[in-house]
């Protein structure tokens, strides 16, 4: 799982109304390089819930020097935006799980994939 | 600068394959709407001719199109057309010679194709063609190998196979600018892929899809039932970044038996990314997850560009989702085990379309598309059945047919506002629903078809589809 698609997923546990965002442990973490594509990161960049994908960077050991605040002429910059690449495209998840801020249920995530399913109880 | 004023107002010829021919509109349309074109056809213009002639777009807007469809063979710079040799002759003199000469200048190469719809010509009826056309000023050198510019003289025998006219209805002769996609047809092909299966959608339809999607560079696509990943194929090659999700743990895993017919088991590295990384778009694949279409996991926003997807209609896949009617006995711990699979229970195809519908309106873009696939009872199929949103255009709507009584519906919508609280309910109760719902209504109505053909009701049953 990249960290573009964790800031995208939010808890759907019945009845939970701050299920965002989910807290990551993982325990394998790969960093697979991914061609550089700044248009492509700029146009993420206003989809973003800026301070969750950052603390979910930290939470990995790979925040780099990224700043709390989103700054505000990124598309001019290119350093920037590699590092947002990296967070957003490079580093993934491999095993642990996700676990929803409010009830707790975790949702495994094996071989890079995250398994949301909902058990029959709790639909 | 006086040549670019006369160029702009010439006509491009398009040439047609001749199948899916209730797809091919849409498509040149949404193609020529990534370039903010409108399609203005030239008068005579007959949707289920394989040439159409097209007005008020320049070179550029022609070669976008052709790099993208995968309905459109060739595309040409029409410099004349008539339903004689001699009309066309006078068509091609009018033509104004500065938009012919720097084709045909001294220092050039050429070569003139022939190309006959609906007849084989023999060698040397088409050597007589070209011969015909000696009138035209070429001052350049012919090079059948590789020439720097191609001529084609195209002449359009009607559509009806059994009725082949001694002479074309319908003569063009124009200069060769690009041909379209259609090989991709092949390179994509489902057989030589390396995760494929039981219902992978083929390589043509999942490359229209992503057309009449609009799907474009730097977009970010979603598949709600994903499968093998079939159209996030056809997306990446547009260059768009692909996620999907699909209940089905094995498919997404790429566990389980083989849909191939020498192999039982599927080998370690079949799925999806794997699939990207076969065609070179590995870079756009962003994830997959086990996740069920009826409890979406995304938070609201408008995430999607576009939305492709092909829902399980309960023929060859069952529907299902999460949750179960009956009472449920949990463990008495509380704890699953680890490989426990939560309990299904049938998606009704009603469902199915009301949860895409609404789910396209919360999390596409302003102007993204939703793009899927409608199964049909034909005898009872009208235009009220196809499901509306308030907040979706329907845009187009092509049929496939699948058999005498089924057929399935292409449908594309386009998303004009954001939803108010009352929309998602608007239509919940809405009497065109009511033939999808019931579980495996539809499966029940496909089957139906094929039983009665065995036994005496089959005319009855022809009667009343009528």
């Amino acid at each position: 799982m990249k960290l573009l698609t964790h800031n995208m997923l939010t808890s759907h546990v019945k009845g939970v109304s701050k299920g965002y965002p989910l807290l990551i442990k993982a325990t394998e973490v790969k960093v697979n390089e991914v061609d550089f594509n700044p248009k492509f990161v700029s146009r993420m960049i206003p989809k973003l819930e800026w301070g969750a994908l950052v603390q979910a960077a930290e939470g990995l050991g790979h925040r780099q020097d990224l700043p709390g605040e989103l700054v505000s002429d990124y598309e001019q910059n290119e350093d920037f935006l590699k590092k947002v690449h990296r967070i957003l495209l490079e580093v993934e998840v491999m095993e642990g799980c996700l676990q929803c801020p409010e009830s707790g249920r975790e949702f495994p995530i094996s071989k890079g994939i995250p398994n949301m399913l909902l058990n029959e109880d709790e639909v | 600068m006086a040549a670019s004023n006369s160029r702009s107002c010439l006509q491009y010829l398009l040439h047609l394959a001749h199948d899916n021919l209730d797809f091919r509109l849409p498509e040149i349309k949404a193609l020529l709407a990534l370039r903010t074109k409108p399609f203005r056809p030239c008068e005579n213009f007959k949707e289920k001719s394989p040439f159409w002639c097209l007005d008020g777009l320049c070179e550029d807007d022609v070669r976008s199109i052709m790099a993208r469809s995968v309905c459109a063979k060739s595309a040409f710079e029409l410099w004349g057309h008539g339903q004689t040799h001699s009309e066309l002759k006078t068509s091609i003199l009018n033509y104004p010679l500065e938009n012919m000469s720097p084709f045909m200048h001294k220092n050039s190469t050429y070569r003139i194709n022939v190309y006959t719809f609906n007849k084989t010509l023999q060698f040397a009826d088409r050597i007589k063609r070209i011969d015909a056309m000696e009138y035209l000023p070429f001052e350049g050198t012919v090079s059948l190998k590789d020439p720097e510019n191609i001529f084609c003289l195209l002449e359009d025998y009607g559509t009806d196979p059994n009725n082949i006219p001694e002479d074309p209805n319908y003569i063009y002769f124009g200069r060769w600018i690009a041909d379209g996609q259609r090989e991709l047809i092949r390179s994509h092909s489902v057989k030589n892929r390396h995760f494929i299966g039981n219902t992978s959608m083929d390589a043509g339809l999942s490359f229209l899809m992503a057309n009449h999607a609009k799907v474009k560079e730097n977009d970010l696509i979603f598949d709600p039932f994903v499968g093998t990943g079939s159209l996030l194929v056809a997306c990446s090659h547009f260059g768009a970044y692909v996620c999907g999700t699909d209940i089905d743990y094995n498919t997404i895993h790429g566990k389980g038996r083989s849909s191939r017919k020498n192999q039982k088991w599927r080998g370690p590295d079949e799925n999806i990314r794997a699939n990207l990384r076969q065609y070179g778009t590995e870079r756009m694949y962003l994830d997959v997850m086990v996740s069920d279409a009826a409890k979406p996991v995304w938070r609201k926003a408008a995430l999607f560009d576009a939305i492709i997807t092909d829902p399980p209609y309960g023929i060859r896949e069952s529907t299902r989702k999460t949750g179960s009617h009956k009472d449920i006995t949990k463990p008495p711990d509380g704890i699953y085990v680890e490989s426990h699979v939560p309990v299904s229970q049938a998606y009704h195809l009603s469902d199915i379309f009301t949860d895409l519908l609404n789910f396209s309106a919360h999390h596409l873009v302003i102007g993204g598309r939703v793009v899927y696939w409608l199964p049909v009872y034909r005898p009872e199929y009208c235009e009220e059945m196809v499901p509306l949103h308030p907040c979706l255009r329907l845009i187009s709507n092509c049929e496939q047919t699948l058999s005498s009584h089924t057929s399935r519906r292409l449908i594309t919508m386009e998303k004009i506002k954001e939803p108010e609280e009352l929309d998602s309910l608007a239509h919940l109760s809405d009497p065109r629903f009511s033939p999808y719902q019931g579980h495996n209504a539809f499966r029940e109505k496909y089957f139906s078809g094929l039983n009665k053909r065995c036994g005496k009701e089959d005319n009855k049953s022809e009667v009343n589809g009528e």
